[in-house]
């Protein structure tokens, strides 16, 4: 069998429920309806923002509990996690919680890793329920890769604002309503960017390729699906992705939703070419996506996230940004598209 | 489409700043800096100061105001506005050492705050402290 990255849930993995919870920023922009909570203190009633991040973590896990009506040992696993060095958003959010964890990264690609993965585990028979989750902060990101927050600087027109956001989903083999039906594990690409203000353009061959890949090998077309949504590609980034399969024949423009250019009204908020960070996909995949699937106005979404697979020290070095992305099609069970 | 294809073009479709426009942002808040600068100059000299001691203090002034603007999250408002209006003047900085100093106290006061301080304005001393040293032992050879 040729090695093309496309997995099948043929056992049955099913999307029960989301919690996504969001910061200031997010709840400014034009979806705020969809998300469950909004904290306006930056700092989560904590004293740093890398504790404010696990604070997010630690709320939203328990909002999905609480909204699942679930209990904490009977969730087989948490897949998770951040940007933050060694993952420390999700773990430390985590401990405390009598839940098996497994600590992810795929940066921004986080979340899609986290529900294959997640799904493999549920729909091989071995959990009977798993949890994914990701998230961001956009002040531990800033501190981490850029500048302090306080730090005066201005941005180009192709970068990107990190997501202060985090969503959680819980996965369980009974029939909800929202079926894991398959997806594709992505291979890192690197298409020779070494501008961080421009992660877009870095991201957008490991978007089109995992895209093209999956309708070159998962048996489905493009018409199959209401949705084609790419995490965080930004709207510099969906160009040139939608540009580039163009060129390989695939034109999935009208299609074709970013997370990253819906979350922020770009103009309003002058947020340039749009948000990023693990929480997007998360936030809005759990918020927007998952509750109008579940009205039935979308039948079948191809989840695409993408990471850019960069670090500070890398980027010091510049060396160009390795990229990642990895998709997941979410699809009713019930209502259109079935 | 190859790598360097594929950069080149990125490079070419990608939106450039507004110069024009970030110009004559700079240009008057940078200005406008320069004459509170004057104007404390004036009154400082006014009050009794030497011309010397004046101009040692309105730079002082300017760090604090930088400092003290960092400090309650206006500076970097006004920056990303201003852009080199406010970071060629002394106010720039001094935003440099008060925010990393600022952002790391989580981190104590010997690892984070001391530590931390310099990882932006640094090598402007750096550099600073060495390019006068250049200069003034080219000085001292042309001068001889």
């Amino acid at each position: 069998m040729a090695n093309n990255g496309v997995i099948r849930f043929t056992g049955g993995c099913y999307l029960a429920q989301t919690a996504t919870t969001v910061g200031k920023k997010e709840n400014q922009g034009p979806l705020n309806a969809w998300f469950d909570v909004s904290e306006s203190d930056e700092y989560f009633g904590q004293s740093t923002f890398e504790q404010a991040e696990s604070e997010m973590v630690r709320r939203n896990l328990r909002l999905l509990l609480e909204k699942a009506n679930v209990k904490e040992e009977e969730i087989g696993a948490v897949l998770g996690g951040d940007l933050v060095n060694q993952c420390t958003g999700t773990s430390f959010g985590i401990s405390g919680y009598q839940i098996p964890y497994l600590g992810l990264y795929g940066a921004c690609s986080t979340i899609a890793e986290a529900l294959l993965i997640g799904a493999s585990l549920v729909s091989g028979g071995f959990l009977p329920s798993a949890v994914a989750l990701a998230s961001s902060h956009f002040c531990t990101a800033e501190r981490q890769y850029r500048f302090p927050p306080e730090y005066g600087s201005q941005r180009t027109p192709t970068s990107q604002y990190t997501v202060t956001g985090t969503g959680a989903f819980l996965l369980t083999a009974e029939d909800t309503g929202i079926r894991v039906a398959d997806g594709v594990l992505g291979v890192v690409t690197d298409g020779g960017i070494t501008d961080a203000n421009n992660m877009g353009a870095a991201m957008a061959p490991a978007a089109a390729d995992t895209i093209l890949r999956y309708f070159d090998h998962s048996g489905r077309s493009l018409a199959d699906f209401d949705a084609v949504v790419t995490g965080d590609l930004g709207q510099e980034g969906l160009e040139l992705t939608d540009e580039l399969l163009q060129k390989c024949g695939l034109d999935i423009a009208p299609k074709h939703l970013d997370c990253g250019v819906l979350i922020y009204d770009a103009k309003k908020q002058d947020m340039h070419s749009g948000g990023s960070g693990c929480g997007c996909l998360a936030s809005v995949l759990g918020g927007y996506f998952f509750q109008r699937i579940r009205r039935g106005e979308l039948g079948r979404i191809l989840a695409v996230g993408t990471g850019a697979l960069l670090s500070a020290n890398s980027a010091f070095q510049k060396l160009s940004i390795p990229s990642v992305a990895h998709a997941v099609c979410l699809e009713s069970t019930t209502g259109k598209g079935a | 489409m190859d790598s360097k294809a594929y950069q080149t073009y990125t490079e070419s479709r990608a939106k450039r700043s507004h110069v024009l426009r970030d110009c004559i942002r700079a240009f008057w808040v940078g200005g406008l800096i320069c004459c509170l600068g004057q104007a404390l100059n004036v009154i400082y000299q006014w009050a009794g100061l030497e011309e010397k001691t004046a101009g040692l203090c309105v730079s002082v002034t300017l760090i604090f105001l930088a400092g003290l603007l960092t400090g309650i999250g206006w500076f970097d408002r006004i920056a990303k506005y201003a852009g080199a209006g406010t970071l060629v003047p002394i106010t720039g900085f001094s935003n440099a050492v008060a925010a990393p100093a600022i952002d790391a106290r989580a981190e104590g006061y010997v690892t984070g705050v001391a530590a931390k301080m310099f990882t932006i304005a640094g090598p402007v001393i750096v550099y600073g402290a060495v390019s006068s040293i250049l200069y003034g032992v080219l000085y001292y050879l042309f001068t001889l």
